[in-house]
């Protein structure tokens, strides 16, 4: 191989080997994670576990060209009761470019120490993004599919500081969990304040767990449909011109720790998305604020 | 005016805190379990497959935190091998299970189906 061939497959293969040796001594974990995309149930990433998910949004926008938007989110279970996350945004547009697009920081919070029938969590999100975001991760106001038609050139330009709140309630009934998410964001600017919804529902394929490992039994897949939307701005409290999508999924919890999930989404409306296709990858590192402490508990 | 001596105040001290010892010491860990739940058995204790399908549950969720042979980490992470386990009722730790005790760390269950949860519990059980 000539010289500087070798000189540019050696970081890789140093990157490509570190990576392996990383998730090889990561003691994988599995958590409760639902197949939903847009919704959030109540479940909290388990205290000191940390879950890196690639959330992959395909959709061609009227007009435009096809585009692929991911979200890679860090989830990190602070607390208990408090899960903390870290959303890095990017996309790619066919005959466009490539972008990254923003970052997202939230905050997930259960008020109630105990599990009732509908239990709340409050959330909290600030987003730092361009306009030329693509990762559809929610639906409030007016958005439609114009905004996603828009070269990266002239929509990069735009940047939108906002602020995000959810009412997020969820209730596991019989082996289903049934969720429902209120939605309202504000632009930090002098935007009026926007409003949108996600509902969804999800079950295990079987309830009871094999008697012996296994990677396609029924019990390792979970499957579902959310559906989601805007709902209008404090100026203009409508359903005229929003989006609206439904969306079956369906989740796969694969060994060592490793999960997938699919979703194709259907809009509903002109405004809508004729589709969206979402992929989801993820992978939960076990007890990870722990690689940080030595064994009588200081920080190494 | 007469100021009570030091050294009853100490002795007075002293009582209330062996009181609130004592108090804590004869509280039992499942005294607030409705009594419904703690009336519950568990319906797959005559499967002989429960608890080897317990293991993989606990495997797949409890291990990480509470160690693969369920006596914890001897710090945060509690042993499940313990007289509180070993006296509660099927029922006590089903509850349990779906309730966590998300102010001390132990996640809710109750997104696990209820199947799963009695068979942790039929585990629980064999391990003690």
């Amino acid at each position: 191989m000539p010289y500087h061939c070798l000189k540019r497959a050696r970081p890789a293969a140093v990157s490509l080997t570190l990576c392996l040796a990383f998730f090889q001594s990561a003691s994988p974990a599995h958590s409760q994670e639902k197949p939903y995309f847009v919704t959030y149930s109540h479940d909290l990433e388990e205290p000191g576990n940390l879950d890196i998910e690639t959330k992959t949004a395909l959709a061609r926008p009227d007009g435009s060209t096809h585009y692929g938007a991911t979200a890679f989110e860090f989830e990190y279970g602070l607390l208990g009761w408090w899960t903390s996350e870290l959303y890095l945004d990017g996309q790619a547009t066919a005959q466009d470019s490539t972008i990254f697009t923003g970052f997202r920081i939230e905050n997930r919070v259960r008020p109630l120490m105990r599990d009732h029938l509908i239990n709340p969590v409050l959330y909290v999100e600030y987003e730092n993004t361009s306009g030329a975001d693509k990762t559809i991760l929610e639906f409030v106001g007016h958005d439609s599919q114009s905004d996603l038609a828009e070269p990266n050139g002239d929509a990069r330009r735009d940047h939108q500081h906002e602020a995000e709140l959810k009412l997020i309630l969820s209730s596991n009934v019989r082996d289903w969990n049934i969720a429902e998410n209120f939605i309202t964001e504000k632009n930090l600017g002098h935007e009026p304040w926007e409003f949108g919804y996600a509902i969804g529902a999800s079950r295990p394929l079987r309830g009871a767990a094999g008697s012996r490992s296994c990677t396609f039994c029924a019990e390792k897949f979970q499957a579902g449909a959310e559906a989601y939307g805007g709902l209008g701005n404090t100026d203009s409290l409508t359903l005229r011109d929003t989006s609206h999508y439904i969306a079956p999924l369906i989740g796969w919890q694969l060994p060592k720790g490793l999960r997938l999930s699919f979703s194709p989404g259907f809009g509903l409306t002109s405004s809508s998305l004729a589709r969206v296709y979402r992929v989801g990858v993820a992978y939960e590192f076990n007890q990870f604020g722990n690689w940080f402490h030595s064994a009588n508990g200081g920080v190494q | 005016m007469n100021h009570p001596p030091l050294n009853s105040l100490v002795a007075l001290a002293f009582i209330f805190c062996a009181v609130l010892a004592f108090a804590a010491a004869v509280h039992s860990h499942w005294d607030h379990v409705p009594p419904k739940d703690h009336a519950h058995t568990n319906p797959l204790a005559a499967s002989q497959q429960a608890a080897a399908a317990g293991s993989l549950v606990y495997a797949d969720h409890c291990a990480e935190c509470h160690k693969a042979d369920a006596r914890g980490d001897g710090h945060k992470r509690p042993s499940l091998r313990t007289d509180p386990v070993h006296t509660a009722t099927d029922g006590d730790l089903e509850w349990f299970l779906r309730q966590g005790d998300l102010a001390h760390g132990m996640p809710s269950w109750s997104s696990l189906p209820t199947q799963q949860r009695w068979q942790l519990v039929a585990y629980l059980r064999s391990i003690q």
